[in-house]
């Protein structure tokens, strides 16, 4: 692929994008859809510009940890599709989707925004386990953001399925009760550009960056995960205004959110 | 006890609703999206490009691959570990049978074509949802073609051949048998053919004879696709 870094750098200067975006705009349509999927429990496809990428939740009951035997789990995957960009292989999963599962389990788990001892049907027994599949359709920037949307949509309009009499799950049936979500945290990811600060980046532009932060916030703006990346440093300043405008951001992603959901 | 009604009340040659869409996916050179009752498949098309490691070349003309996937979140009971399994290697060899003999790459050696399908959610009938978007996919990537593969499952249940068993039937509590095929649409031959199950000889070609009406219907649904695609451009 062909990056256009010093033109990107240029327009940047004068606070223009190649797709004549501002610096700090989403791009459009963003949609979410969900139950896209007969057999998760909870599904979802997002769509920011041209990237699209689904959620699945899967529901399953096991024995808890040892050191946490009340409560339930949570695990994020992530698979970087060979279907969604010519730079995508089949294969183990790489760096970039280790990471992009990490980061987001990250700002979900670490805001607590699943009551996990709700998930505990017998200490130290049974619990439920959820696991999310995060899976590229298309990738054309930004899968940071649009994980996270999809992680978070996916698990709200997720329901347990049915448990028969003898334990075991009946997975055609499910029952009206959701997950015990009690924060909504979204992760935005701010990318440092020849000095300026971009939102939503696509391939080219994240192929140009030399910094990034992503951070994860609730509905109160609370902080619950960060991750830095690239190549060059951040000042404490840097860090600041990324933060405001992440929180910026990540409510104009609630509202779509909570729009699509209605 | 035969079987006169349909678990899903279809008629016995009826094939569950279908809707399909091609050039879903910008970054692939084609793709398609085939949903077949609650069996749905995406299919991306990239290439012709270039072959790695080398010794896989083939210096008269290109080769297709294709890769066949279950999403994590797609079967209808337990989540499904991802990442390539035995069951899927073998039905993406199948898929690049089903596929080569109407498409010409002998203008592209060395190159490859691969044909990625994902499959979001299943109801029995998979490879046949992945051969028929894979087939769209190709044909809007522009890959030379001299026919179009349409696919489709039938079988016996409990003594009546039906045509696109669901899930349900596959799993009926009788002798039931699972045909999935591929047809080339004008010179009428089979590309993919596999059978699970029981079924007396004069059953398997009435089977046949049902798949090559009901594959018909996919290929007018593939082909309206296509003129879609195109006419909109």
């Amino acid at each position: 692929m062909i990056v256009n870094k010093d033109t990107i750098a240029q327009l940047a200067n004068e606070g223009k994008r190649l797709d004549g975006r501002s610096l700090t705009d989403y791009r459009q349509p963003i949609k979410i859809e969900t139950n896209i999927s007969w057999t998760a429990e909870g599904s979802t496809k997002v769509q920011i510009g041209n990237t699209v990428v689904m959620a699945g939740v899967k529901l399953s009951i096991e024995k808890p940890y040892n050191d946490t035997s009340d409560e339930g789990g949570i695990m994020i995957n992530a698979e970087l599709l060979p279907l969604s960009s010519p730079e995508y292989e089949p294969g183990p999963p790489q760096m970039k989707a280790i990471e992009l599962a990490r980061v987001t389990d990250r700002g979900i788990r670490e805001a607590k925004a699943i009551d996990l001892k709700k998930l505990c049907i017998e200490a130290g027994e049974k619990a439920w386990f959820v696991i999310i599949d995060l899976v590229t359709i298309n990738d054309e920037g930004n899968l940071f953001d649009a994980a996270s949307l999809a992680a978070l949509a996916a698990l709200k309009s997720a329901k347990f399925p049915v448990v028969n009499a003898d334990g075991s799950i009946d997975y055609k049936k499910k029952t009206d009760k959701s997950l015990p979500l009690v924060k909504e945290p979204l992760a935005v990811t701010i990318y440092k550009i020849n000095g300026h600060l971009f939102v939503d980046p696509t391939v080219e532009e994240e192929k140009s960056h030399e910094a990034r932060l992503t951070v994860a916030s609730d509905e109160k703006g609370t902080i619950s995960a960060l991750q830095k990346g690239g190549e060059e440093p951040l000042t404490i300043e840097d860090i600041s205004k990324i933060c405001d405008l992440a929180l910026e951001k990540a409510k104009f992603l609630r509202t779509e959110l909570n729009k699509a959901l209605k | 006890m035969a079987y006169t009604k349909r678990v899903d009340g279809r008629k016995f040659d009826e094939l569950r609703p279908m809707e399909a869409k091609a050039g879903i996916i910008p970054n692939a050179d084609g793709s398609a999206y085939f949903k077949i009752g609650k069996t749905t498949a995406y299919a991306a098309v990239y290439g012709p490009r270039e072959l790695y490691p080398r010794f896989l070349q083939n210096p008269k003309k290109g080769v297709l691959r294709c890769h066949y996937s279950m999403m994590p979140f797609s079967g209808s009971g337990e989540r499904i570990r991802p990442g390539s399994n035995r069951r899927a290697q073998e039905i993406s060899m199948v898929m690049a049978n089903a596929l080569n003999p109407v498409v010409d790459l002998s203008a592209f050696p060395n190159a490859v074509v691969d044909v990625f399908v994902e499959l979001p959610q299943t109801d029995a009938g998979t490879r046949c949802a992945a051969i028929s978007a894979a087939a769209i996919a190709l044909a809007d990537a522009g890959i030379p073609m001299k026919d179009m593969v349409c696919s489709v499952a039938v079988g016996q249940v409990d003594g009546a051949v039906v045509a696109d068993l669901c899930y349900d039937e596959e799993a009926y509590d009788a002798i039931v048998s699972d045909i999935p095929v591929a047809m080339t649409h004008n010179s009428k031959e089979i590309t993919l053919l596999q059978m699970d199950g029981e079924i007396s000889k004069d059953d398997l070609i009435k089977a046949l004879e049902l798949a090559k009406v009901s594959l018909e219907q996919v290929y007018q649904l593939q082909q309206k696709t296509l003129r879609e695609r195109f006419s909109s451009e």
